[in-house]
């Protein structure tokens, strides 16, 4: 299982991942908060009836609406009300549809001039998961590839190495296929996908096709790619809880961490680091293989990336332009010198990183379901919460007070995991080999289709709904994957009741 | 404006002594302020609906015979539909039935040309969301998440059930208030200079059509203002006694009065419909923007939220509809503190009529909040800032009576170690 262990461990050493090895201890809690989150975070063994707090995955910043396709896109529901307006300035700007420079609103022009998106939630669909695109629709997506080469250098090599780069960027499409741009240009390309039927018999003898995707691009609009290119397509993941996820203790995170498998479980779990501008190794949470530290790096990321908007923090105004492609570096950008160094100005990724901090998670439904409780016990039976931890208490010390001290149950370690060929990209992106994602987070995963209309899950969308998704796990999670094949057809429901009520 | 008996025994109690005077002003009951504030609710929404009904009848005119006059009589009714509308978003946040059903008949801002023809200038640039320019009412077939919609007849089910949100994006408005501004006026096409959107009668006129399709738009409009009524009655039935919205207040307490006040006054109003656009200086970020009448809408708001503090609601026609109010028991409890919410929510009112003035007299509202119109700016700031003064004293009062719930729900922090750790 473990192909990699020793390039695992070479760059566990080189990375300064002693800190890894030590036992962590959070230092926001006294001894005795410390006992006390401990107790109330161990796992249960008791599924004869809901744990207390079940029902409000995010603690007090859990939302109790009524579950509609708005579902996700609440506040947490610990917002003052002068934080209310924040977040909801934020959501103006994360709807908001950004337009090629020049324009008469100086204030909202710079898109571009490549995009995948004139604005956040064009992609982040009602704030819950994109997809791919559905049959006869190519241009109705929430998805991109993203692109990369090997190192060709030993100075490409010495700055992976280093953490200065996390990967090296197509020479010429740069980091990621955009496949729109402005008027006067041509967009780079489009990302074409072939699906091939894998069928799967399951312990009773039921067939379960899954579909396995394979990505290229079709119409390059600035010439061939390197034939070394690697692809790694992304769906835009589900926007609920973020703040809670980055407020999680980082030694809770690091307690888990097991990069060699020195206990033997199978499972290795490994933590992503990443060296921000002043050279201080972060905590990689964000993105599927948790390469962005915080919300606000992720959320920068995504405005030069996706959108070719330029913030303080990612200052590129003619976004993911590659010195190839001229045509895109001539084009005017957004920025005016009246209103600030970059096209979206100050406040507006302060904005969007505490709307993206802020939105809630739903209570859970039929906590007490008997099916729902056996589900429950089936998931931890069959090692499920290796990996998807089940609760934390947050840090005291998060930035936002709604985020501090909150029993949450996001059902995530937060760490890379080997997830076998069938997933793998293939393409290595910081700490994260090719075969390697961050757990993803289970809350809301029931909600999927009251909010986006569909249940595609995982990274690219492939997997049609729930059953599908679990069968795709491979690597480390092998194991767990057997015991699911292996239950009777009302094991099997009774599992996907749990997960359908989360 | 607010005359209040308990203001007046303000004067004659020394401060502090708050909690002993409930014996002697009699203290309303949490069940009679609420059924004054259901009271209320119900009255606003049967008053919204009658502007409803009214404009739907104009509507029913201006497509029996097309012209200038019918067009103005039906932007007037409009016009006058939206006050009372208005007034009732103090009960949207409060009420997760509200809260859910809002997005039906008052959704914006709307990337309009999913509805209709649009100027060359709105932009072609698409992307994820292609029905950006979708024009249903040019189009009989249109492709939603891949599949092909069949819009060849034009009814209330395409808009509510297809259209609306269609693939995930909010800007996908097709239903309610302003849809319907949208195709009554067209779009405002003036930036931040005076001048609303321009709409021809002919636009409508099946001999002598303007723009194409004007047989599919007058069925659009003519959809859109079925929705409204039938949204509206909706929710006024919820409002009636045994309604859903009334019975469900019962466990959600008088905390609903203040979260609504607040998250309406702070988040919303000051928030998401003032502030952006004063950061943006963008004519689109502006709340009715095809007609020109954001003001109206921001000022009747403010009114909105007085009424359910002083239980007291004017009707549309004329007649007053009160009780035993939020104010009421505020007052018994800290009189001083009931005057200044009360002096506070007046100050925001007043702060509006300010900025309804000048839109109706100097310049409107998308011309206040231009770049380097500083006056104009100034005006719009400081109708934020009295909103944002009343949710101050709102707050005090959640505090003075110890309603932890109101902003933050569900108090079951680790901090409360008897939820916890009992």
């Amino acid at each position: 299982m473990h192909r990699r262990l020793t390039a695992i461990l070479v760059i566990a050493l080189v990375g300064g991942m002693a800190l890894a090895a030590e036992t962590p201890v959070r230092d926001d809690l006294n001894a005795e908060d410390l006992a006390r989150v401990r107790s109330v975070t161990a796992p249960t063994d008791d599924f004869s009836k809901p744990e207390k707090f079940e029902q409000l995955p995010a603690g007090a910043a859990t939302t109790k609406k009524i579950v509609s396709r708005d579902a996700f896109s609440f506040s947490s529901a610990n917002l003052t009300f002068e934080e209310q307006s924040e977040f909801n300035l934020g959501n103006a700007l994360f709807r908001k549809l950004w337009v090629s420079a020049p324009s008469s609103t100086q204030a909202s022009d710079g898109l571009g001039p490549l995009f995948n998106a004139r604005g956040c939630q064009n992609c982040h669909l009602k704030d819950g998961r994109g997809h791919p695109p559905m049959t006869g629709d190519e241009q109705g997506v929430s998805m991109f590839l993203r692109l990369s080469v090997p190192p060709g250098d030993d100075a490409e090599r010495a700055a992976l190495q280093n953490r200065d780069v996390a990967l090296i960027e197509e020479p010429t499409y740069g980091g990621q296929l955009q496949n729109f741009a402005v008027a006067q240009l041509k967009a780079e390309g489009r990302m074409a996908i072939d699906y091939t039927d894998v069928p799967v018999t399951l312990g009773d003898g039921t067939v379960v096709n899954l579909r396995a995707p394979s990505y290229s691009v079709a119409d390059l609009g600035y010439g061939p790619m390197a034939s070394d290119v690697m692809l790694s397509p992304r769906v835009a993941p589900q926007m609920i809880g973020l703040g809670l996820l980055e407020a999680i203790a980082p030694e809770d995170i690091l307690a888990r961490a097991d990069a060699g498998d020195r206990d033997g479980d199978g499972i290795s779990g490994k933590p992503s680091w990443i060296k921000d501008a002043t050279g201080a190794l972060k905590l990689g949470r964000f993105g599927w293989k948790a390469g962005a530290p915080s919300i606000r790096t992720q959320s920068a990321n995504a405005f030069a990336g996706d959108i070719g908007i330029s913030s303080p923090m990612v200052n590129h105004p003619h976004g993911d332009c590659t010195q190839a492609e001229e045509e895109c570096l001539k084009l005017p950008t957004g920025v005016q010198a009246s209103l600030g160094v970059s096209e979206a100005p100050d406040p507006v990724l302060d904005l969007v990183t505490f709307y993206s901090r802020n939105l809630g998670v739903p209570q859970r439904r039929g906590v007490d379901d008997p099916k729902v409780l056996r589900g429950k016990s089936s998931f931890y039976g069959a090692g499920c919460i290796s990996c998807h931890t089940p609760k934390y208490v947050t840090s005291r010390l998060a930035e936002g007070h709604a985020q501090q001290f909150q029993l949450i149950w996001p059902y995530t370690d937060m760490l890379l995991h080997d997830m076998g060929e069938g997933l793998a990209d293939n393409r290595p992106e910081g700490d994260a080999d090719g075969y390697e994602w961050r757990t993803p987070p289970l809350w809301g995963i029931g909600l999927t289709e009251a909010v986006s209309g569909h249940t595609l899950f995982l990274h690219d969308g492939r997997a049609r709904n729930l059953t599908e998704a679990i069968l795709w796990h491979g690597g480390e999670a092998e194991k767990s994957r057997r015991v699911f094949i292996q239950m009777s057809k009302s094991e099997r429901d009774d599992l996907v009741a749990f997960l359908e009520s989360l | 404006m607010l005359k209040r008996f308990a203001g007046g025994l303000a004067l004659t109690l020394p401060l502090g002594l708050g909690a002993m005077t409930s014996g002697l002003a009699a203290e309303p009951t949490p069940e009679a302020i609420l059924a004054t504030y259901a009271d209320i609710a119900l009255a606003g929404y049967e008053d919204a609906l009658t502007g409803a009904e009214a404009l739907d009848a104009a509507v029913d005119a201006l497509l029996a015979a097309p012209g200038e006059a019918t067009l103005r009589a039906a932007q007037d009714a409009w016009r006058a539909s939206r006050p009372n509308y208005q007034q009732t978003e103090a009960f949207r946040f409060g009420n997760p039935i509200v809260d859910d059903w809002e997005g039906r008949v008052n959704a914006w801002p709307l990337d309009e040309g999913l509805i209709d023809y649009v100027d060359a200038s709105y932009g072609t640039e698409s992307d994820e969301n292609g029905l950006y320019t979708a024009n249903v009412i040019a189009n009989p077939k249109i492709m939603i998440d891949g599949a092909e919609v069949d819009a060849s007849t034009v009814t209330p089910q395409l808009l509510s059930g297809k259209l609306q949100e269609a693939g995930g994006i909010e800007g996908n408005v097709a239903t309610g208030y302003h849809a319907i501004e949208f195709l009554l006026w067209g779009q405002d096409l003036h930036g931040t200079g005076p001048g609303a959107g321009e709409r021809k009668a002919s636009d409508f006129d099946t001999v002598n059509c303007t723009n194409g399709n004007c047989d599919r738009r007058g069925d659009y409009l003519k959809a859109a203002t079925t929705l409204l009524v039938s949204d509206l009655k909706e929710m006024a039935g919820n409002w009636q006694v045994g309604g859903a919205a009334r019975t469900a207040l019962a466990a959600q307490g008088i905390g609903t009065i203040l979260t609504g006040m607040g998250s309406l006054s702070y988040g919303e109003v000051a928030g998401q419909r003032m502030k952006v656009g004063l950061l943006l200086h963008d004519p689109e970020e502006e709340h009715d923007c095809f007609s020109d009448s954001t003001h109206v809408s921001h000022l009747n708001d403010a009114i909105g939220i007085r009424n359910v503090y002083a239980g007291r609601y004017v009707r549309l026609d004329g007649s007053v509809v009160e009780g035993p109010s939020l104010s009421d028991l505020v007052a018994t409890r800290d009189a001083a503190l009931d005057g200044e919410v009360q002096a506070l929510l007046d100050e925001a009112v007043a702060r509006m009529e300010i900025l309804a003035k000048r839109a109706e007299t100097i310049e409107k509202y998308d011309q206040m909040i231009g770049e380097g119109n500083i006056e104009g700016n100034a005006v719009v700031q400081s109708a934020i800032d009295g909103l944002i003064a009343q949710t101050r004293g709102i707050e005090r009062v959640v505090a003075l009576l110890k309603l932890d719930n109101v902003t933050v729900e569900g108090s079951d922090s680790l901090d409360n170690p008897d939820a916890v750790f009992q």
